[in-house]
């Protein structure tokens, strides 16, 4: 029960804690960084670095007034913070972080994770409707139709991998990638993903649904305390999803790069795994920092008119040498 | 005491007053002289629309914008030699950029007719003004489409710019708030689509209207715009202002000529000393001072620093506004820069108040060349870094280009001036073709572009900081010596050396310091590009301690006016860009 092998509790344990950890640490380490990225410090003043910043807003939100506005529909409004950090976190129990390291080896597991990741779009829209405020409002209609568009072709543009590798199944896309990684062969659908994930997260530039120049805070403008807190972490969750799901289907998993693996399998690959899955997550936060926010229409014209094509021919083009390759 | 009006040659006439006299008749018209020397008549009512038509359309050279619009209560001025009789005066003050000359005309009000025609047909942008001179003097503007208060709140009693409208809190009753107020105040508040000339639907649609402001992270300060919205598309804008209405020009008549100063710094508060500028040269006008090369080449250097740190803060929240987050801090830091020599040279940051009537405050101090050379040699540099950072930014351009349009007959009619005016290729620039404060001694370009949107409102900006640079740099090479103040006697403070030689220079002293200049009665008005626009005083001296009658035109409040203009049918995100590259500030607006 207690061994290490996928489902373990122990298992179990260990990646719920990690993940949580990781996502509250992930806030201190993102504002480190913008800060560095921005010529200024970041919260550097409790615990050593201001590691421990998280933990001082969390202890804030939770102690905050957690206020309901009068006018908004009131359980419709504390439901919809809740279904973001849960659905995200489900989707981590598809995650094979090294050899007999994950949750569960679903054989549909890639097509539950893209289905938990279009649940996590009502946690926007319902907040946005439910807070009955004209901003909030807004802020929701352009979260449904942003994770919409975008899901569509997140999903064709795996396809690719699915194809190559034959396999729905997370640890079966991460195996087959043993002997060559699939960004080489799938560039241009890792390019189109990664597109695809900064808009599904609404992580800048694709921060639309909050915009904060035109809609304040969008949907979670009402938001305050542990409810605003929920959607807080759980975009972390969804970015580190994010981060985690980019080197499992394109950068070989816990595989090694030019053969540096060592001693342990599963340490060697728990090691891997973190540098690779760091590495995204600190290009989603200088990608922040660099770049600016599209206008609603352009960014639905980009989605529809350039990146829906791409995904298409690029599955167009797999599909087609496969076939010619295993006839 | 010198009498400026006599040193200023005005027996010749004027062009445009020649022209006048022979379109309309010598009989209509009564010339007064002023201490600058700008072309002004008095005109009866009845005859106004068409001579300002016929400035604007039929004059050669045209006319093209009405610069200002504004009323004098001249019920207890006393020196009012030579003028027509009034009890409230209207100002209208025009300009033309193809003939590079101003003219002033003045319509005479009694008090139980306090009836003026509006001239929105001519000029849109004089909407605003007159419903401020409505607000303020309560001068009815016939024909107006919605004349309702600006500044003061619906439900203000009096027009505070009237000289029997108390100034002070002591001067009133004491205040309370009994509910009956309360409700009365909050009634106020309801808000009604169609009292702004809003409707609530069309054939197709039900429009949302939604409060962009007082308080919104993108509004700049305490503004409202009324958004009436179809989906995300901004079908009409209402600006609402008056959040930070202070009476700054009742305030110019209580303070001295010097105390006043202060008062300047804080009504552009990202142009600092840009704003003493225009005011001490207007005194220094009136009291005939003409200061020390040292004390104009001071004056535009620090001035510069201003417009740059302005500058910067628009570069930085523009980007902000479009999404892009790291240019702001970039931006603060070089401001930051710029802010530490300021602070070295005046001993403020935002609000020296470092000029003097007839001078600065202290000379530069030791070093000063230093800091300044650092800074000329690094900023340019950083410029670029930005240029390729937002200016080539992908997303930036296709968020801005093509996106609020003016073209330059849209820019007159609205009353834009300063950068907004230069980026619809319009080269005109006050530094250029009216030099003051010898800017003419300077080598610099003035930028335009040539689309009028959003992008080009920064990009004009973005070259502005740079030329400003240049003239920093030629303050620094060619710094001229010599005293930091006139040697006039109106100079105030004056030269304290010259108090300490027996009891009558040190009453003088006293007297000086304490009431500072008395000048014979004149009105004069001086004009600079400052930060956003053309800024303007206008100062009406009745021979005593203080202004008469202050006024101030401020680029910001004309410019917010056109933001309807430039977002109609835009998206709610473009509405952001517009707002931005209007670059206002709303100490600005509501003076």
């Amino acid at each position: 029960m207690f061994s290490l092998q996928v489902g373990s509790l122990l298992n179990v344990a260990l990646i719920l804690g990690t993940v949580l950890v990781s996502a509250a640490l992930l806030i201190w380490v993102e504002r480190r960084f913008l800060g560095f990225f921005n010529d200024r410090l970041g919260p550097n003043r409790v615990g050593p670095f201001g590691i421990l910043q998280s933990v001082a807003d969390v202890i804030k939100l939770i102690t905050k007034e957690d206020w309901t506005p009068p006018f908004a529909d009131k359980l419709t409004f504390v439901v919809a913070p809740i279904i973001i950090p849960i659905v995200m976190l489900l989707s981590f129990a598809m995650i094979p972080f090294a050899p007999d390291v994950g949750i569960i080896d679903m054989n549909i597991g890639l097509l539950f994770v893209m289905a938990m990741a279009g649940l996590a779009s009502y946690s926007a829209m319902l907040g946005g409707l439910a807070s009955n405020n004209k901003f909030s409002l807004l802020g929701g209609l352009r979260a449904a139709g942003q994770m919409i568009s975008y899901e569509v072709f997140m999903g064709i543009s795996i396809l690719g991998v699915v194809i190559l590798s034959d396999s729905f199944s997370l640890r079966g896309i991460v195996e087959a990638q043993a002997d060559g990684w699939y960004v080489i062969p799938q560039f241009i659908g890792f390019i189109v993903f990664m597109v695809a994930a900064l808009a599904e997260s609404h992580r800048w530039p694709f921060d639309l649904p909050e915009g904060e120049a035109e809609i304040i805070s969008g949907f979670n403008t009402e938001y305050s305390g542990m409810k605003f807190g929920l959607f807080f972490v759980g975009e972390y969750i969804g970015m580190l999803l994010m981060a985690c799901l980019i080197p499992v289907l394109f950068f070989g998993g816990w595989h090694a790069p030019f053969g540096l693996g060592f001693g342990n399998p599963i340490v060697s690959g728990l090691f891997w795994m973190a540098v690779k899955v760091g590495a995204f997550v600190i290009f989603f936060i200088l990608v922040r920092a660099a770049l600016a926010r599209p206008r609603y229409d352009q960014l639905m014209s980009y989605g529809w008119l350039v990146m829906l094509p791409l995904s298409l021919i690029n599955l167009l083009i797999t599909g087609a040498i496969v076939l010619s390759q295993g006839s | 005491m010198s009498t400026v009006t006599e040193q200023v040659n005005q027996d010749a006439l004027p062009p445009v007053i020649d022209a006048l006299y022979r379109k309309f008749g010598e009989s209509e018209f009564v010339r007064q002289h002023t201490a600058e020397g700008m072309p002004t008549l008095w005109v009866g009512r009845d005859r106004l629309i068409e001579v300002l038509r016929y400035l604007k359309d039929d004059y050669k050279p045209r006319f093209e914008m009405l610069l200002d619009v504004t009323a004098i209560d001249e019920r207890v001025r006393i020196h009012r030699e030579g003028q027509p009789d009034s009890d409230f005066t209207v100002v209208y003050h025009l300009i033309s950029y193809s003939g590079d000359c101003d003219i002033r005309l003045k319509v005479a009000l009694s008090e139980d007719d306090q009836n003026i025609p509006s001239v929105i047909s001519l000029w849109p942008a004089a909407n605003w003004h007159e419903r401020e001179m409505w607000d303020m003097f309560g001068i009815n503007v016939e024909g107006h489409p919605s004349l309702r208060r600006i500044y003061t709140p619906p439900t203000w009693v009096g027009h505070p710019l009237r000289k029997d409208h108390p100034a002070r809190a002591t001067e009133m009753d004491r205040f309370q708030m009994s509910d009956e107020i309360q409700d009365r105040e909050l009634g106020a508040l309801e808000f009604n689509p169609e009292e702004w000339g809003l409707t609530r639907e069309s054939d197709t649609s039900e429009y949302m209207f939604l409060n962009f402001g007082p308080n919104h992270p993108a509004a700049h300060g305490i503004i409202r715009f009324v958004l009436q919205l179809d989906g995300e598309y901004v079908i009409n804008c209402v600006p609402d202002v008056g959040y930070h209405h202070r009476g700054a020009e009742k305030m110019g008549e209580r303070q001295s000529w010097h105390t006043y100063i202060p008062y300047t710094d804080r009504i552009d508060y990202l142009g600092g000393v840009m704003n003493n500028l225009p005011y001490v040269m207007a005194v220094e006008k009136m009291a005939g001072i003409e200061v020390p090369d040292r004390v104009k080449t001071i004056r535009v250097m620090l001035a510069e620093f201003f417009r740059i740190c302005s500058h910067l803060l628009f570069y930085g929240t523009w980007a902000v506004d479009l999404g892009q987050l790291s240019p702001l801090f970039y931006c603060f830091e070089d401001r930051e820069k710029a802010f530490n020599i300021i602070e070295s040279i005046t001993g403020g940051r935002m609000h020296p108040s470092w000029f003097r009537i007839g001078g600065v405050a202290q000379d530069l101090p030791n070093g000063w060349d230093k800091l300044v050379r650092e800074f000329v040699e690094l900023f340019p540099k950083r410029l670029a870094e930005y240029d390729k950072l937002i200016m080539a930014n992908t997303t930036i351009r296709q968020r801005t280009r093509g996106v609020g349009l003016m073209n330059t007959q849209d820019a007159f009619d609205w009353g834009m001036t300063g950068p907004a005016l230069r980026a619809t290729g319009l080269e005109w620039d006050y530094r250029k073709n009216r030099p003051y404060s010898g800017y003419e001694n300077f080598e610099f370009d003035v930028p335009i572009a040539v689309n009028g949107d959003c992008y080009d409102r920064a990009a004009v900006r973005v070259e502005e900081m740079r030329q400003s640079c240049r003239i920093i740099k030629q303050c620094l090479e060619n710094m001229p010596e010599g005293p930091y103040k006139s040697e006039h006697p109106l100079t105030t403070p004056p030269i304290k050396e010259k108090s300490k030689l027996d009891i009558e220079t040190l009453i003088d002293h006293f007297l000086s310091v304490s009431w500072g200049p008395i000048m014979d009665p004149t009105e004069v008005s001086m004009t600079i590009e400052a930060t956003k626009g053309l800024n303007m005083y206008y100062l009406i001296n009745d021979g005593g301690s203080g202004s008469y009658r202050t006024r101030i035109r401020t680029p910001s409040f004309i410019h917010i006016q056109a933001i309807p203009f430039l977002s109609r049918g835009l998206m709610l995100a473009d509405f952001t860009a517009v707002v931005a590259t209007t670059d206002f500030v709303m100490a600005d607006v509501d003076k």
